[in-house]
């Protein structure tokens, strides 16, 4: 069948990368107003004015809100085949000029700069097939003062959920301002090791309005969110009643003899964006649950 | 203002102790822990889109060196740095100043004039970069010359407020 697309898939990845860089997803943005609206402490609601500032200037101008661009980290979902891997490539290093990004992506060992924010093993995709009629691209932009917070514990299932709710505040904590708080905990809960940071990750994508089906995760996303934010930390850790704007959690089932927790922080600027093509059309949005 | 950051602190120590030049701009600089996104126009002239500050806390254990053998006199960044870092500021006369992190496109305005770069080899964001400023804001002192750390008061605040959960 010839799929007739309104635009080709490498514009609609482009149109990706410029919408994640340019424009707060909505959610945050009204969890950021909503924050500015009961904050008490008056460096914090400085810091919070002027990320708002900041994001309304980067929509105008059509500037990147971060000059960290992160690595973007890739989702494909549905029907898809091979060649997508490659214009997802082309969109990245189409884009790192345009927009443009910042070239993050260096050689680990002898430290150069691809120039390019491509590289060995890089873009970084996961793949989801499913037997949908459409094809899924999700991107998110990861920032490294986020991602180097990055935590993962083989906790023992004696351990218990005492256990994970104490790895999880005590990893924010640890993170103090380096993550540019306030922002999102995402948080896996079971799997095997690799699996468990991946769902941290993948639990970011997802609206902050977007309630979790089972009530059990509700209840602890709900009891961490109010725990993290009785703290103090604040945005940028200089104090404050806003440290987290919400706390998403996803398990998976997992070893008897095992009890995996990760945590992935994601900044304010967690900045992501969708696209689901069909035949026909491509609807975009900025948040999704995979 | 300079920006430097992990590789400018590596290599500026490194040609010091190698008996190398360093570029003269560092004496006495005001630091940003920035890696900008710059761009270039046709006829090779740089202007800045976008340069909120990185984490600070990467720089901890080169920055105390680098802070005694350049006399810097401010630094800015995000997340506050460690106590050897505040002994060495106390000792020059340093303050660090907090930007908030991400706030990228209205630091790059405060930013008035790209007025040069050095060792661009390093990359675009871990090149030292030569800026003139006008209102670049805001700025928290978040640990003055003294030693005092906003960050460690709240460290104490939140290990407090933990402890009654
Ligand atoms: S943590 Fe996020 S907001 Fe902060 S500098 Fe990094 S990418 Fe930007």
């Amino acid at each position: 069948m010839v799929v007739k697309l309104p635009e080709p898939r490498e514009k609609v990845i482009e149109n990706l990368l410029r919408l994640a860089n340019t424009k707060l997803p909505a959610d945050i943005g009204w969890a950021l107003e909503a924050a500015a609206g009961w904050e008490t402490n008056p460096t914090a609601a400085s810091q919070l004015g002027a990320i708002m500032e900041n994001v309304r200037k980067a929509e105008l101008l059509a500037k990147p809100m971060c000059q960290d661009t992160g690595i973007p980290i890739f989702y494909v979902r549905g029907k898809f085949d091979s060649t997508i891997a490659e214009d997802i490539a082309q969109a990245v290093k189409n884009c790192t000029k345009a927009i443009p990004m910042r070239p993050n992506t260096v050689d680990p060992i002898i430290r150069v700069n691809y120039g390019n924010n491509l590289g060995d093993g890089m873009p970084c995709i996961h793949f989801i097939p499913t037997n949908d009629d459409f094809t899924e691209i999700a991107v998110m932009l990861k920032g490294a003062g986020s991602e180097n917070m990055t935590k993962l514990k083989m906790l023992n299932p004696s351990d218990g959920m005492e256990g994970v709710k104490k790895f999880i505040i005590d990893s924010v904590i640890e993170a103090g301002g380096r993550p540019c708080p306030p922002g999102i905990v995402g948080v896996g809960i079971g799997g095997t090791a690799d699996e468990c940071v991946a769902m941290a990750k993948r639990a970011l994508l997802e609206p902050l309005d977007m309630e979790d089906p089972d009530a059990d995760i509700q209840a602890l996303e709900e009891e961490l969110f109010v725990k993290i934010n009785q703290s103090g930390l604040g945005p940028m850790g200089l104090g404050g009643d806003t440290t987290v704007l919400g706390v998403k959690v996803r398990k998976s089932a997992c070893h008897t003899a095992s009890l995996p927790v990760a945590v992935n922080i994601g900044c304010w600027a967690t900045r992501r964006a969708c696209a689901r093509i069909t035949d026909t059309d491509v609807f975009y949005s900025q948040g999704v649950r995979l | 203002m300079y920006t430097g950051r992990d590789e400018v602190h590596i290599r500026a120590l490194e040609h010091l102790d190698e008996g190398k030049d360093v570029p003269d701009c560092l004496n006495g600089a005001a630091l940003y822990h920035c890696g900008p996104i710059m761009k270039q126009d046709d006829d090779g002239k740089w202007s800045v889109v976008a340069a909120g500050p990185t984490t600070s806390a990467r720089m901890n254990a080169l920055e105390p060196r680098f802070i005694r053998e350049f006399k810097i006199r401010a630094i800015i960044g995000k997340g506050g740095m460690s106590k050897e870092v505040a002994e060495a500021m106390k000792e020059v006369g340093c303050v660090y100043l907090a930007a908030t992190g991400g706030v990228a496109v209205s630091y790059a305005e405060g930013l008035s004039k790209v007025t040069g770069c050095d060792w661009l080899d390093l990359g675009m964001p871990e090149a030292l970069w030569h800026f003139q400023t006008s209102s670049l804001g805001p700025l928290v002192v978040a640990i003055d010359s003294e030693g005092n750390s906003l960050y460690e008061t709240v460290r104490q605040k939140v290990a407090e407020n933990l402890s009654k959960q």
